[in-house]
């Protein structure tokens, strides 16, 4: 293709991704480098229903006349990435030079609100990733096995969980967990343990969001696998029957390789979603056991009435960031499969 | 003082009787937007005000919403505002005056007195900023029967007596986990803190400034008397809000809670619980604590404020019409659904824990500019300590910490 064609056939494309994701991304990290103007304060006196208090209030004319000057606030270039809710370089630092053994260090980093988000969403995906495509793949070879009467309706029914929005599933799980609930009840008794709750456990609570979300990702990678087995050629697999390969040795040296490009999306997908984990920790309650980046973000624009802006900003830098790291090794690997089929 | 004011109001209701009088809704043609909460007292006095005045108004929108909150410095923010009034109460007047959205009521006080007493008037520095119209706290609610059944013979008072009580429930087998909290992580458990704090006589900052001031000792003896408290509470109560708490008294799976005066009411009316539960349950002052003499609660008040950011004349229309539904017919026709500050209240069963609260002299939620971000670092600090994986020093040093760091990107600290 020409390239002047090329340019015209992409610029629809490319105009939209600029304006919709690079820019605000270009916004996001300005307004992440600067913090808020000083408020000045003033000492007053509040009355209501339930008598006087001295207090402070806000000199709101001294603020908006900083506020004009500097629209955007206080430059602050990257202080907010290394403050204690981000990197906390200093925090760390100290907790290096002040304790003994590593055990020590690390539960003292664990004790920082942006690592211990890091470590739960690392985790989450690094375990959800691999057992959604090992599973996906086994219900998609499984459902493809099946007489073709069967086949409809057991599709369907994988799907289903795909279906649920992610809130809602997420607060039917967390009803079932319920120490009233279904699965909460049975696991007192079979365990006979009455104050057995797996919402009071770290352990479990991050057991509970693992399973929950390869529960709801499944579909996804089944119906992608599904539909490549659908191209497994014929008349290999015929070739490897002859040759006495048995279904196993067919599984791993033809449909296996057959569908690694699929794999290598299904996993750049997977990746992204599930270091952008989100919605289970707000439904499930689990912010005492579970924090995730994402969470962090939303917090930090939700709890303090006052939204923090910059402290939100360097979070989604940083997330941008573990995103394109986590999928490096993967687009290598795309890339690298690219150009050897292209020669 | 709390009493007495609706001991007038109530004989006032008497003297006014059913005579219809046309309200005066102010300047007629003008375009009335109210953002509020969505519980509903608010529903009664919004309807009250669309009834009186609707008619005369060009437009009367309500936006009802549990995400008032977060939505309202945005919406007053352009001009014109996106709502002429908000419904809010004690910490939400703080967020938007910190911004300067709200206007000074003083001049439409004067004129629209009809229905307002002095001590509805929430004043800062003189200019009356929101006009209240409730009031909510959290307070005890208990079993009666399950206490007598312990050996207990009278509503614990102290938080000293709750925890003993508890301790003969569990003892005699009755209930393993008596006590119902709203310990939920984020801003529930950041206020049960506040409110054990007050009662420990504590000071949030240091005076006039935005240091925190909370790691000493009595924030320590507040942990410690949460910390003993989950010990006898449900064990999934770090997940538990007021939802869930009110869900378990009604299921009568608890003995002693700590919950909203808001949730008296529908606690003790005849849907979702059993007759067991709603005759035996009683609601009383919050406890005192380590010998204070006042209630460990925070006092809340929900009230009317107008957006500065409209013009003069919608303004006036909006607190016109706001102010005709505080009538004692509306509190008459709503008289449980809050413990209304309003003429011809009768404080029924679901107020007393409320009103014994307040006139026990408990605090008000302090309104103070930056405390919605001490209160966000109590709420995502407290766990650790509570779960038992940190000392209370660290949690609270931890808490002075994360504070810091948002008061110093807020614009308070530097």
């Amino acid at each position: 293709m020409k390239h002047r064609t090329f340019f015209w056939f992409i610029l629809p494309t490319l105009s939209a991704m600029i304006l919709f994701i690079a820019l605000p991304i270009v916004s996001v990290f300005i307004q992440s480098l600067f913090v808020q103007h000083e408020q000045v304060l003033i000492v007053s006196e509040s009355c209501g229903p339930f008598g006087c208090k001295e207090t402070t209030s806000i000199d709101t004319e001294a603020t908006a006349k900083l506020r004009e000057e500097q629209p955007l606030g206080r430059f602050n270039g990257l202080g907010t990435y290394v403050n204690r809710s981000h990197l906390a370089f200093v925090e760390v630092g100290e907790a290096w030079r002040n304790t003994e053994t590593f055990g020590e260090f690390w539960s003292q980093i664990f004790n920082l609100p942006f690592y211990r988000a890091l470590i739960f969403t690392l985790t989450y995906t690094a375990v959800v990733t691999p057992l959604v495509i090992v599973l996906g793949l086994a219900i998609a070879v499984g459902v493809n096995n099946l007489p073709k009467m069967l086949k409809g309706p057991s599709i369907f029914i994988s799907l289903l969980p795909f279906l649920v929005t992610p809130l809602v599933g997420s607060l039917i799980l967390f009803w079932m967990v319920d120490s009233d609930g279904v699965i909460g009840a049975t696991m007192q008794r079979v365990f006979n343990d009455p104050s057995l709750s797996l919402k009071a456990s770290t352990a479990l609570t991050w057991t509970m969001l693992i399973v929950y979300g390869v529960w709801h990702t499944l579909p996804f990678s089944f119906i992608t696998f599904y539909a490549g087995l659908q191209t497994v050629p014929e008349d290999t697999m015929e070739a490897a029957m002859i040759d006495g390969a048995t279904k196993w040795q067919r599984m791993i040296h033809v449909v296996v390789p057959h569908l690694a490009p699929l794999m290598s999306f299904v996993t750049l997908m997977l990746l992204m979603d599930n270091f952008r984990v989100f919605e289970p920790i707000v439904s499930f309650k689990a912010e005492a056991h579970a924090t995730s980046l994402s969470w962090i973000i939303y917090n930090d624009l939700r709890e303090s009435g006052n939204p923090l802006y910059g402290s939100a900003g360097a979070t989604s830098m940083m997330t941008i960031i573990g995103v394109v790291i986590l999928l490096t090794p993967v687009l290598i690997r795309t890339w690298r499969d690219f150009n050897r089929k292209a020669h | 003082m709390f009493l007495r004011n609706l001991a007038t109001a109530t004989a006032f209701a008497g003297l006014l009787g059913s005579a219809a009088y046309a309200a005066d809704c102010g300047p007629e043609g003008q375009s009335i937007r109210v953002l509020a909460s969505d519980f509903p007292a608010i529903h009664a006095v919004t309807e009250a005000a669309e009834a009186n005045c609707g008619a005369a108004a060009a437009e009367f929108s309500v936006n009802h919403t549990t995400e008032a909150r977060q939505i309202m410095n945005a919406a007053l923010t352009p001009n014109p505002a996106e709502y002429t009034s908000v419904i809010l109460a004690n910490a939400t007047l703080t967020q938007l005056m910190n911004d300067g959205l709200v206007r000074p009521l003083n001049d439409l006080v004067e004129k629209y007195s009809d229905n307002i007493k002095p001590h509805q008037l929430i004043t800062i520095d003189g200019n009356v900023m929101a006009v209240a119209f409730m009031a909510n706290s959290q307070h005890l609610f208990a079993r009666k029967d399950i206490l007598e059944k312990a050996g207990v013979d009278r509503i614990p008072a102290t938080y000293e007596e709750v925890l003993d009580a508890a301790e003969k429930i569990r003892a005699a087998g009755i209930m393993e986990h008596p006590i119902v909290m709203n310990l939920q992580t984020g801003w529930n458990v950041g206020e049960v803190f506040n409110m054990i704090y007050l009662g420990h006589g504590g000071e949030f900052f240091k005076p006039g400034s935005a240091e925190p001031a909370i790691n000493n000792e009595k924030g320590i003896a507040t942990l410690n008397v949460m910390k003993v408290l989950t010990e006898y509470a449900h064990p999934d109560h770090l997940t538990h809000a007021s939802n869930e708490t009110q869900g378990l008294w009604e299921a009568g799976q608890a003995a002693l809670g700590i919950m909203w005066g808001s949730r008296g009411a529908p606690i003790l009316d005849d849907e979702g619980s059993s007759e067991e539960v709603t005759s035996n349950t009683v609601l009383s002052a919050a406890p005192t604590v380590a010998g204070g003499s006042i209630p460990a609660a925070t006092l809340w008040w929900d009230g009317i404020s107008i957006a500065s950011n409209v013009s003069d004349e919608e303004a006036e229309a909006t607190f016109a019409a706001l102010v005709s539904g505080l009538t004692p017919e509306m509190v008459e026709a709503n008289n449980d659904d809050a413990v209304w500050l309003l003429e011809g209240f009768k404080p029924g069963p679901a107020a007393a824990g409320v009103a014994a609260t307040a006139q026990g002299g408990a605090q008000p939620y302090p309104m103070i500019p930056q405390m919605g971000l001490l209160h966000a670092a109590l709420g995502s600090e407290l766990t650790d300590f509570l779960k038992g994986d940190e000392t209370a020093e660290q949690a609270l040093s931890d808490v002075e910490a994360a504070y810091r760091t948002s008061a110093k990107e807020a614009g308070f600290l530097e």
